[in-house]
């Protein structure tokens, strides 16, 4: 039968034969398991991971951690209602997860409406956490926002003066290319922004949309696609030459997830956020790599960290509020300083966002495998708008 | 754009049109002959591309293609013999039901088998790269692909005008039972054409590989895009496929060369909605006979018993009473989609008119609700019944077009229109939030509790449903009934059918806008995601299941999709490919739907 139901029955056993003991906090964990399961199963082995090694290690203020995890279906509606099953009959704690931006808002606003602490581990939206921000609502990695301003430092270095931009037509690459093209201008005036493509999301014509920005003579690129349509692009523009005399600047095509498909395709001086796991050396990562490694028997993507991070933020609230009641914990959200893979991380009280960064750097091939050099760590508490703006978009 | 630059568009435009006619031709094939709209054509070219990558690792590019197609061409023909022929006979659309299960079960298989990675194949080897033309570089692949498909389309024709085999899917695709009834052996005859349309799927997801990866998400991406290209080049037409698949291709590479890439979203939808309003049978296409002998008699849908009914609407108002509170959202969520459901019956069962795009009226009802509440500041009551109106509105408007035209090319007409509204609701950030939606739709105070939010729509929906079935009994039920068994002789007895059909379409969609208002204030939020083709599917599904013949099967339907999916997807991992095995064994054993089995075991 299914691992994880086995997994969730021992742990019901042992906390039932300790009897005495304090009843285990419960988190409640929904994501989009099917339909985005290249990033999701290794997502899952890492929340598995920091749920053993806490529960070894005695759990949190005395109780265990259990973790009861359901599919969303993918789609708002389905994970609204999952997320009420997890109210309701599971009794959860704590809401945790979500993929798609608009299920991570969809039960965001749930979370709101039934005053129970959400953690939205994946969703990128920028609005989470500013416009549609609430009070029950925390989120771990870094925006599209942020993951944006990481590359302007870089991009606006090169200096070069006629940007096309390519992005998959949703929000996610609409709001990336909107901060792209703001950070940009403020931080190299002058900046051209010559050709604009958004095919639907993974149904790129990547030769028509090669085609059509190469026309447009760019200097430089900046796209947010990923997947499929980035593979699809990588290859057009390879055997198109768009690459040849063009820098490219794209978003989260550095995590393993989307890198590793790219294999001899990788095209090399890309700048790129993304995660290069065998490259780091600080012991904090060594310390998750090891424990990743001999666990799985596999190397951690980006969703691992995601994965292991979340469930160790909970059990880090609930540790620093003493109780795993929502209002207690909420507070103890706010501000909360923690380690990660990552290094250390805060928990800002102003928007409820982490402060997780990534990795920024450029692609290069490696044994016909795709890697990353040249990168370093890009904080995520110093990618971020004043506070003012924030509070503005908080309306709170 | 310069010269040179249009050129090359044109040629990418090319390239695409290959691939496109490759999948469309096959569909078409299997449409003609067999009447089966099979969804699941885009999972068999999914699956051709992971077998293709799987074997050209393994015994390079080249043989790997015509290998799949093979492959592939077999695995249909075993569909065929094992699934689609058992239920030729029962009501039409059945079929359809089938080839859905078949997509979700196709999906969970490559999942299992090739993980969830996308896998990126091989260049083609000795067409790794690319050429100068115009003074830019043009992949070598796309001039063979260029080349390609006007050399299968050669092939298709030689093997429909100049064989014997082709004469006879010629004359099974005019007329079936005459073909039948002049000794064709039918059986043989449907299996070799599944098989040719799936093997020629095949082909086209072996010979895509070096251009995209294979990944789980392109089977629905792609039957839509098919589906558009064989009903815009007319149902059945091979050399109709051909030129809407350029016609399609061109218009795409060109949006994109000119600038307009956001266009690309719905080019394709906007294209057939244009040519199914001025050409209803396609570009080249014919209206063909109908089956005469495959459906039993049309349904004549007793009226419900009210008292049994009326016990049920009872026994629903006292579950608060007796359940934890989980149960009345699950069971909140069935009500939505049992009227919704009923709703979109109305039009397939009594209205004869087969819809793919009734989300798009639970959509409006759902955006209206909640533009009327966030926008407008409309109290919650308020907003739930400008709701209705505002979809009926749209059912309306669309309405007017759909009825003009009849079975699969009404359908069509439903998705295209469907799909425009959803791209307008994806693309118009500002008002209706764009892919996010809208948040903080939420009742008022006094409906704010599970409990009171569920008597409420329990209240709505029971008495929306007991009007429409009311309704099928009343004269004008009678009228409907009457042009969809045989609209000419409607006409002859002074029935204006299209008037009919057009309040019925207006009709259905109101209380579809209804059902898309509840679902909005049941989940706080909606997105683009309430008038998707997935969520029409769903409804499609649920009539299906419980059965077009009676009036009360769609509600069973909708109870039992709903919570299929609810208690698998929480107990099994694999829960879309179980629920698609569950709908396969559903649809073998109970072919009238479970309200068929339901009355045929009463009736005995």
């Amino acid at each position: 039968m299914n691992y994880n139901i086995l997994f969730s029955l021992i742990i019901i056993s042992l906390s039932s034969t300790a009897g005495a003991q304090a009843q285990a906090v419960k988190i409640g964990e929904l994501n989009s398991y099917k339909v985005f399961p290249a990033f999701l199963e290794p997502y899952k082995k890492g929340m598995e991971l920091a749920l053993e090694e806490i529960n070894r290690s005695g759990g949190v203020a005395g109780r265990k951690l259990e973790l009861v995890t359901r599919d969303d279906g993918g789609t708002p509606g389905d994970a609204v209602r999952v997320a009420e099953e997890l109210i309701v009959r599971e009794r959860v704690n704590v809401l945790m997860g979500t993929f798609a931006s608009n299920v991570g808002l969809a039960v965001a606003n749930l979370a709101n409406q039934r005053k129970v602490l959400f953690v939205a581990s994946e969703p990128l939206t920028d609005k989470i956490v500013w416009e549609n921000g609430n009070r029950y609502t925390f989120r771990l990695r870094p925006s599209t926002y942020m993951q944006t301003a990481m590359l302007i430092p870089e991009a606006a270095k090169l200096n070069k003066r006629r940007w096309a931009i390519v992005y998959p037509n949703y929000e996610y690459g609409q709001s990336a290319t909107a901060s792209f093209k703001k950070l940009l201008s403020q931080a190299q005036p002058g900046v051209e922004f010559v050709a604009e493509q958004a095919p639907a999301l993974g149904k790129i014509d990547a030769g028509a949309v090669v085609q059509a920005l190469a026309e447009a003579k760019p200097d430089a690129i900046f796209s947010s696609l990923f997947a499929a349509d980035l593979q699809k692009f990588v290859r057009e523009g390879n055997t198109r030459g768009l690459f040849k005399n063009t820098a490219v600047f794209n978003l989260l095509a550095g995590e393993p997830e989307y890198l590793d498909t790219l294999k001899e395709e990788t095209p090399e001086g890309w700048w790129v956020t993304g995660y290069p796991w065998s490259e780091i050396g600080t012991p904090e990562h060594k310390a998750f790599l090891d424990a990743y490694q001999k666990r799985w028997k596999d190397y951690p993507r980006q969703g691992s960290v995601v994965g292991y991070t979340v469930v160790y933020s909970v059990a880090n609230a609930v540790r620093k509020a003493k109780s795993a009641d929502t209002e207690k914990l909420v507070e103890a959200f706010k501000g909360l300083q923690m380690q990660t893979p990552f290094g250390p991380i805060v928990w800002r009280a102003l928007d409820h966002q982490s402060t997780m960064g990534a990795y920024v750097g450029q692609l290069s091939r490696r044994d016909g495998k795709g890697t990353m050099v040249n990168w370093r760590y890009a904080d995520g508490a110093k990618v971020q708008p004043s506070d003012q703006e924030i509070r503005a978009l908080r309306r709170e | 754009m310069s010269g040179s630059a249009v050129l090359l568009q044109f040629l990418n435009g090319l390239a695409g049109a290959s691939s496109l006619f490759l999948i469309a031709a096959g569909l078409s094939l299997i449409f003609g002959v067999s009447r089966i709209v099979n969804f699941a054509h885009g999972s068999i070219y999914m699956l051709g591309m992971y077998v293709a990558v799987w074997l050209s690792a393994k015994i390079g590019f080249w043989a790997s293609v015509p290998l799949t197609a093979l492959a592939v061409g077999l695995l249909g023909a075993l569909v065929e013999m094992l699934l689609l022929r058992r239920i030729y006979r029962a009501p039409e659309l059945l079929q359809l039901l089938a080839t859905f299960a078949l997509v979700l079960v196709i999906k969970d298989l490559a999942l299992w088998a090739w993980g969830p990675e996308d896998r990126l194949g091989p260049r083609a080897p000795g067409l790794a790269g690319s050429v100068t033309v115009a003074g830019r570089q043009f992949p070598q692949y796309d001039l063979f692909l260029i080349a390609l498909g006007p050399a299968v389309l050669a092939f298709l024709h030689v093997l429909l005008t100049r064989t014997r085999f082709g004469v006879l899917v010629r004359a099974a695709t005019e007329d079936r039972e005459m073909a039948a009834a002049l000794g064709v052996n039918q059986r043989w005859l449907f299996t070799a054409v599944f098989a040719l349309g799936a093997a020629l799927a095949g082909l086209g997801g072996a010979l895509a590989i070096p251009r995209e990866p294979a990944n789980l998400e392109i089977d629905l991406a792609l039957v839509s895009d098919a589906f558009v290209v064989v009903v815009v080049g007319g149902m059945g037409s091979i050399p109709g496929a051909f030129l809407a698949a350029l016609l399609i291709g061109e218009i795409k590479a060109f949006c994109i060369g000119l600038g307009y890439s956001k266009l690309t979203l719905v080019a394709e939808f906007m294209v057939m909605a244009v040519v199914l309003v001025l050409r209803p049978w396609g570009l080249m296409g014919r209206p063909f006979g109908e089956a005469r002998a495959a459906t039993s008699a049309p349904p004549a849908y007793g009226f419900a018993p009210h008292k049994a009914m009326l016990a049920l609407v009872v026994a629903l108002a006292l579950v608060p009473l007796a359940s934890d509170a989980y149960a009345l959202v699950l069971l909140t969520d069935v009500l939505v989609f049992a009227l919704f459901a009923v709703s979109l019956h109305f039009l397939l069962g009594p209205g004869g008119m087969v819809s793919f795009g009734h989300a798009a009226y639970f959509g409006l009802g759902a955006y209206a609700a909640a533009l009327c509440l966030l926008r407008f500041r409309l109290p919650m009551e308020l907003a739930l019944l400008a709701a209705p109106v505002a979809a009926m509105a749209g059912a309306a408007l669309f309405g007017w077009f759909c009825v003009r035209l009849s079975g699969i090319y009404l359908a069509m007409l439903t998705l295209a229109l469907a799909q425009i509204v959803w791209s307008v609701a994806f693309q118009w950030d500002a008002v209706t939030g764009g892919s996010n939606g809208l948040v903080g739709i939420w009742p008022a105070a006094w409906l704010a509790s599970r409990t009171a939010y569920y008597l409420a729509t329990l209240a709505l929906c029971a008495a929306s449903i007991a009007c429409l079935w009311r309704i099928v009994a009343s004269p004008f039920g009678y009228a409907l009934r009457a042009s969809r068994d045989s609209a000419l002789r409607a006409g002859a007895i002074g029935i204006d059918v299209r008037a009919r059909q057009w309040a019925a379409f207006a009709l259905a969609g109101m209380l579809a806008g209804l059902a898309g208002a509840l679902f909005a204030f049941s989940k706080g939020s909606i997105s683009p995601e309430t008038l998707s083709v997935p969520r029409s599917v769903d409804a499609l599904v649920m009539v299906l299941l419980g059965g077009m013949q009676t009036l009360a099967g769609p509600v069973w339907g909708a109870a039992l999709f709903t919570w299929l999916e609810d208690a698998v997807s929480r107990e099994i991992a694999y829960w879309r490919g179980t629920i698609g095995g569950v709908i396969l064994l559903l649809v073998l054993a109970f072919p009238l739907g479970i309200g068929g089995a339901w009355r045929k075991w009463f009736s005995r």
